[in-house]
């Protein structure tokens, strides 16, 4: 299989959709003539043409509108922005209209729309630009929100949302774009909804998603030296979640340990503890543990940022506490 | 203002404990569940763990020192809070228990003191477990309360569960839950006959302390021994003790008399049928219980002895494990001992000293054969058995023994 970078994979995602289905179009800051603000839509203009990848200005509230309404009488946008920190602009949008006009027209509109960008601490871009906003998109009823980790999941996530009758949100790392992986060519679908028991382990589950899961991979890696066994959960999906595997995963490992790079109030991982102490109760033997990002606003100094963030050692930590681990 | 950690009563007979190590030390930081100190009582080695937050400020017995249950052995407060200790704490007499119970200290395994203790254990408190801890014990009918808490606070959390498990798989994995015919009960409160009393008095006037008397029978273990073999084909480990245990218990049974215990101006009569069993330990004895012997099957008596003896060696037994009972079984028959008196220990009614089991001639049906003999004596206390009673006991010991069928009925 080839190894490509998880720009690469999306852009791979885009151009088979676009190809497979003419409704499919993007728009967004900088998608067309510039190759995208992170090279993304490589390519893309000079393949399907500028009524097909549109440059946008920069008014999120308005191409995010656009996409809505072209949602809506029948195309399948894909509205690129350039971080989830500028979306917040077009957050009337998204859910006052994205996420409920199925319901409000009583089924008659659909609005098959993906939002996508990355989220997450891009490196040194302080605390407007830095903050990792799933858990405001999953809190609505009537949007699906995605967050995959690896370019493989990218590609068959981006292609499975495009292909969805709804409305989804899809924050891709800001620091992942660059990371390699393995990728299938040509049609790869991964369901929405589907959690990925990414390591298997007997000790605690750690559950994550996007950039934190390396973070929950180089922990394991370590405590397997000191012979504790690590699962990790990649919950891919935020909304809806997997509640079926993160409750077997629990009731198998007995412990876990939430990770997740936002904020740890009103945070996704909240949801998931909710999911495992209701779901799981009788075959929890310790109190869930969540590693999160510090509840503060991200500093620009880059040791400060790197504090403020989650890493294998905090994870690590959490891991030998609810093991029971003596000195923790 | 730093308040006294006193020396935590950790068994039913502990009057003073030594303090073997200290786990923290002067000016560290303690949190409330920390194991602060590792103490020696006269049964056994357990710690102490603290129930406030704080700071160590002042440790007053040191490393080696004893002092009184009650007496202060350091002091919690403030960071860099001086302490003046007038007197030195190790001679000092126990100090009340103030009403408002400023206690520090918990032990990590709380005694709840079982019904027949002569004197009461340190209150317990909550029973802290993990829902799986609970889930898993409740599946494999262990009692929690029977389980050292290894977690935060003495939580007992799925370790603890399986090392009890490990220890004692037959009962565990294997029976179904055991469920007690009676349950706990409190025994009754007998007053003494006069005669009684007038007994009780002169037999301890002729033998002061316990008046012991000695009955001794000799028992045929031929079809006791295959019962082993057959515990053997069931990948199961009988020992010719497990089985006296179990004949024992269930002649006690039978002979409800004999299960009582002389209280100085009454007797206790028991209504359940609790074993103790003599283990040798490095520099001495201890004597841990087994609890309604007579409704638990061989396998769970020998599960439990065996897990027993292993933890008395370790000294890791809990206080409310050796105490109670009111007949206990001292067996030197792994040693070749054909037959012994033993001494009983009190509160008991009475001992069984068991020998070892030997080819041995005897006469049957008038003609000499050979059989697997075993003598037993009995022990009485003779303010609470007399001796036709202790009679009729080892008869229903005997037959129970030579005709092991019976303990099935």
């Amino acid at each position: 299989m080839p190894e490509i970078m998880y720009r690469e994979a999306l852009n791979q995602a885009l151009a088979e959709e676009m190809e497979r289905d003419r409704r499919v179009f993007l728009i967004g800051e900088e998608v067309g003539k510039y190759q995208g603000a992170f090279k993304v839509s490589q390519g893309l203009l000079e393949k399907f043409g500028s009524a097909r990848v549109v440059d946008s200005p920069i008014s999120e509230l308005g191409f995010a509108g656009l996409g809505v309404g072209a949602a809506m009488i029948g195309l399948r946008p894909v509205v690129e922005m350039m971080t989830w920190n500028f979306a917040i602009l077009a957050m009337d949008q998204i859910v006052n209209n994205a996420a409920k006009l199925r319901h409000m027209s009583g089924g008659q509109l659909r609005c098959p729309i993906v939002f996508r960008g990355p989220g997450g601490a891009g490196g040194r871009l302080s605390s407007q630009h830095s903050q990792a906003l799933e858990s405001n998109y999953a809190h609505f009823p009537g949007l699906k929100v995605i967050a995959p980790a690896t370019p493989a999941d990218a590609k068959g996530m981006l292609k499975s949302a495009i292909r969805d009758e709804n409305p989804v949100v899809m924050i891709e790392g800001e620091r992942l774009y660059a990371l390699k992986g393995e990728v299938p060519e040509g049609e790869h679908l991964v369901p929405l909804g589907k959690a990925d028991v990414k390591r298997e382990g007997k000790d605690v589950t750690l559950i994550t998603w996007s950039r934190m899961y390396y973070f929950c991979e180089q922990a394991a890696q370590q405590l397997e030296k000191e012979g504790i066994s690590a699962e990790i959960l990649d919950l891919r999906t935020l909304r809806p979640l997997d509640e079926e595997a993160i409750v077997a995963s629990v009731k198998k490992t007995n412990r876990a340990v939430v990770v997740e790079e936002g904020w740890p109030h009103s945070g996704v991982g909240a949801q998931v503890v909710d999911v495992i102490q209701s779901g799981a109760f009788d075959y929890l033997d310790a109190p869930v543990i969540r590693v999160t990002g510090l509840d503060v606003n991200m500093s620009y100094a880059a040791n400060l940022e790197n504090a403020t963030q989650p890493d294998a050692a905090k994870i690590a930590a959490a891991v030998k506490k609810v093991l029971y681990v003596e000195g923790h | 203002m730093a308040t006294a950690i006193q020396m935590p009563s950790l068994s039913p007979t502990m009057k003073e404990g030594k303090i073997t190590k200290w786990l923290k030390k002067e000016g560290e930081q303690i949190s409330s569940g920390q194991a602060i100190a590792e103490v020696e009582t006269d049964k056994s080695n357990l710690e102490v763990e603290a129930f406030d937050d704080g700071f160590l400020v002042k440790v007053v017995v040191k490393e080696g020192e004893s002092a009184p249950v009650g007496a202060p052995i350091a002091f919690l407060g403030q960071k860099g809070e001086k302490v003046e200790v007038s007197a030195p704490a190790p001679s000092a007499p126990p100090a009340p228990a103030a009403p408002k119970a400023e206690a520090q200290v918990v032990p990590i395994r709380p005694a709840p003191a079982p019904a027949p203790a002569p004197a009461p254990a340190p209150e317990s408190g909550r029973l802290f477990a993990s829902p799986l801890a609970k889930k898993m014990a409740h599946d494999q009918g262990l009692d929690l309360k029977a389980l050292h808490g290894s977690g935060p606070a003495g939580r007992i959390v799925k370790r603890d569960v399986e090392a009890a498990l490990t220890k004692a798989p037959a009962p565990a994995a294997k029976a179904p839950a055991f469920v007690p015919v009676v349950g706990r009960q409190e025994p009754e409160k007998i007053p003494l006959s006069t005669m009684r009393k007038v007994i009780a008095q002169r037999m301890a006037e002729v033998k002061p302390g316990v008046p012991h008397f000695y009955l001794t029978v000799d028992v045929e273990m031929d079809a006791a021994m295959k019962i082993r073999e057959e515990a053997k084909a069931l990948e199961s480990k009988v020992s010719v003790n497990d089985i006296v245990i179990k004949a024992a218990a269930v002649a006690l049974r039978r002979s409800p008399k004999m299960n009582r215990t002389f209280q100085g101006d009454h007797v206790l009569q028991h209504k359940n049928v609790d074993v103790g069993m003599a283990v040798a330990i490095e520099d001495g004895l201890i004597t841990p219980v087994i609890l309604d012997a007579d409704q638990k099957t061989l396998s769970q008596i020998s599960a439990e002895a065996r897990e027993l003896a292993e933890r008395a060696r370790r000294r890791a037994l809990k206080p409310q494990e050796y105490t109670g009972g009111t007949i206990a079984i001292s067996n030197l028959g792994m040693y070749g001992i054909d037959s012994f008196v033993a001494v009983i220990n009190p509160p008991h009614a009475s001992i069984l000293a068991v020998g070892t089991v030997s080819d041995r001639a005897v006469a049957r049906d008038g003609q000499p054969a050979v059989r697997k003999m075993m003598a037993v004596t009995l022990s009485g206390d003779h303010r609470v058995i007399d001796g036709a009673l202790g009679a009729e006991y080892l008869k229903e010991l005997k037959a129970l023994l030579e005709h092991p069928m019976r303990l099935l009925f």
